[in-house]
């Protein structure tokens, strides 16, 4: 019997300090549900803090030299705690250092939260198999879609349907430059600068707009929510670059417009990311940096989702309904 | 232009086969594919051959009397309905890199065939785009019609964007 939970938060950058900001603001809604808690630990890449009785609010001033020495392996082989939030950078190809973070943890005894898709994408059976084998739940809402829910939605409400596809947009930086490209009718160079101004597309954009990003998604939508066995090297990616402000002209004399979109089928078998013909009235034809998922399932039909797919107060949302679920009173 | 399947009966000789191609060509048909049905032989060793034939379709009736004018006894025939339908975008150097040879091929395949294409003409050197349209005989021959079409373009580098809905 747990009487306080001990919350370990590995990688303190934005998602980590959003999380941290959220377990301390709201720490009483989130007490009423799960029970006391504290963060007992936070791991940065050169420094850790470290408090069995909790740290407070000054953990979020804290910056690169406050934080005493000592490695995030460190803290996980020594310190106690029932919980791991771990939001280092994600690697999709070794899925490091999380990868050997959430498997520390699980084979330590301790739940794991994650919004990193590089260790499930590299080893998502292997870590549910640990985390089984130590009687401990490995969450990672956040990985796909930020704060718009699917996989416990998917998971818990959706129980006993049987899926036969999911699809949608799973990117909100692609997501916004192809909604600019079709209603200013901009070039993709144009948009894409747009964006870097805007803080929407990183200095080096290759990992979202070449679709690899979404791939990842793909990956672990397909393993977690229809119990498939694929890996990354299974998805057929096709990224934005080649798209014209003529290809959107053309589309919308029919009325159709162009979207990124992640598709994992069962009936067509199809594991692909590529830009996509949308009618401009289907549901998933939104803007901006929204994601907007369609669920197909055989007895509740089609259910969409739509919300954002980044952001620290989005991203912290879905790890905090993970930690509610997995302590829920 | 419509697309018909016929079934001839042919005796194993030389020269048979000509008597049942001389009057399409005659009639402007255009052969997709010829198909022995040797499994099919009868005890005289009359093999059912079908030959798939894009053809005005108001020229069919004479053709196929041509034909059985020529001796070749037709078992069956029947015009091949187009009934799956889809659109797609082709962006890239679409004309540079011969479209109507991209075309041909979906048109050869016999069960398939480009139906509408809407070229946006691009600027000099600038990739151009097209919104090609794609009927065949089925749901799964429209899909193969489009792994074809994934196939040829990708090795010309031409983007194809397929539409969402899966009901073609
Ligand atoms: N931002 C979003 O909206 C969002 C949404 C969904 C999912 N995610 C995912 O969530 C994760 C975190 O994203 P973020 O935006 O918070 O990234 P971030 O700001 O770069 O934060 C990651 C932090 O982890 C630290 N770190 C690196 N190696 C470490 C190690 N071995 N031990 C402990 N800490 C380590 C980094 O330190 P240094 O800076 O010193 O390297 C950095 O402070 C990523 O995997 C990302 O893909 C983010």
């Amino acid at each position: 019997m747990i009487t306080v939970i001990k919350i370990a938060i590995i990688g303190f950058g934005v998602i980590g300090r959003g999380v941290a900001e959220v377990l301390l603001e709201k720490k009483e809604e989130i007490q009423n549900r799960i029970g006391e808690y504290s963060i007992v630990a936070v791991c940065e890449k050169d420094g850790v803090a470290y408090n069995p009785d909790g740290l407070g609010w000054e953990v979020l001033k804290m910056k690169g030299g406050d934080f005493s020495e000592g490695s995030t392996v460190d803290i996980i082989e020594t310190a106690e705690f029932d919980v791991a939030i771990e939001v280092t950078p994600t690697d999709i190809k070794k899925g490091e250092p999380g990868l050997t973070h959430i498997s520390e943890c699980l084979e330590k005894g301790s739940h794991v939260i994650t919004s990193n898709k590089g260790p499930l994408v590299v080893a998502y059976s292997k870590l549910q198999e640990l985390a089984e084998r130590n009687e401990v739940q490995l969450m990672f809402e956040a990985t796909v879609g930020g704060g718009m829910p699917l996989i416990k939605l998917v998971r818990n409400d959706l129980a006993g349907n049987e899926i036969d596809s999911i699809r949608g947009i799973l990117n909100g930086t692609c997501n916004y430059i192809l909604s600019r490209m079709e209603s200013e009718k901009l070039t993709y160079n144009q948009v894409l600068t747009e964006a870097k101004e805007l803080g929407i597309a990183e200095a080096d954009p290759t990992y979202d707009v070449e679709g690899i990003d979404s791939a990842a998604k793909v990956v672990i939508i397909a393993n977690a929510l229809l119990n498939m066995d694929i890996t990354y090297d299974d998805v057929e990616i096709e990224g934005i670059t080649a798209i014209t402000p003529e290809a959107f002209e053309v589309a919308m004399e029919r009325d159709y417009t162009i979207r990124l979109i992640g598709e994992v089928s069962r009936e067509t078998g199809s594991l692909k990311v590529s830009p996509r013909l949308i009618s401009t009235h289907h549901p998933l034809a939104v803007t901006g940096t929204l994601n907007a998922v369609q669920i197909r399932t055989d007895l509740a039909k089609d259910i969409v989702v739509i919300g954002r797919g980044a952001g620290q107060k989005e991203t912290s949302s879905a790890i905090i309904s993970d930690l509610i679920e997995i302590f829920r009173k | 232009m419509a697309i018909v399947s016929i079934v001839v009966e042919l005796k194993d000789q030389p020269g048979q086969l000509l008597r049942a191609l001389e009057p399409i060509s005659r009639y402007g048909g255009n052969i997709l594919g010829i198909l022995h049905q040797r499994e099919k032989m009868t005890p005289l060793k009359i093999i059912p051959v079908e030959i798939s034939i894009k053809i005005d379709e108001n020229r069919v009736e004479d053709m196929i009397n041509a034909i059985k004018e020529n001796g070749v006894n037709v078992r069956s025939y029947n015009e091949i309905r187009l009934v799956a339908t889809t659109s797609a975008l082709l962006v890239g150097h679409i004309i540079h890199t011969d479209l109507s040879d991209t075309v041909r091929k979906i048109d050869k395949t016999g069960y398939a065939e480009v139906i509408d294409m809407h070229i946006n003409m691009p600027q000099l050197n600038e990739p151009s785009t097209a919104m090609i349209t794609i009927s065949a005989t089925g749901k799964e021959k429209l899909q193969d019609a489009m792994k074809l079409l994934n196939e040829v373009c990708r090795n010309k580098d031409i983007l194809v964007i397929e539409p969402l809905n899966e009901e073609y």
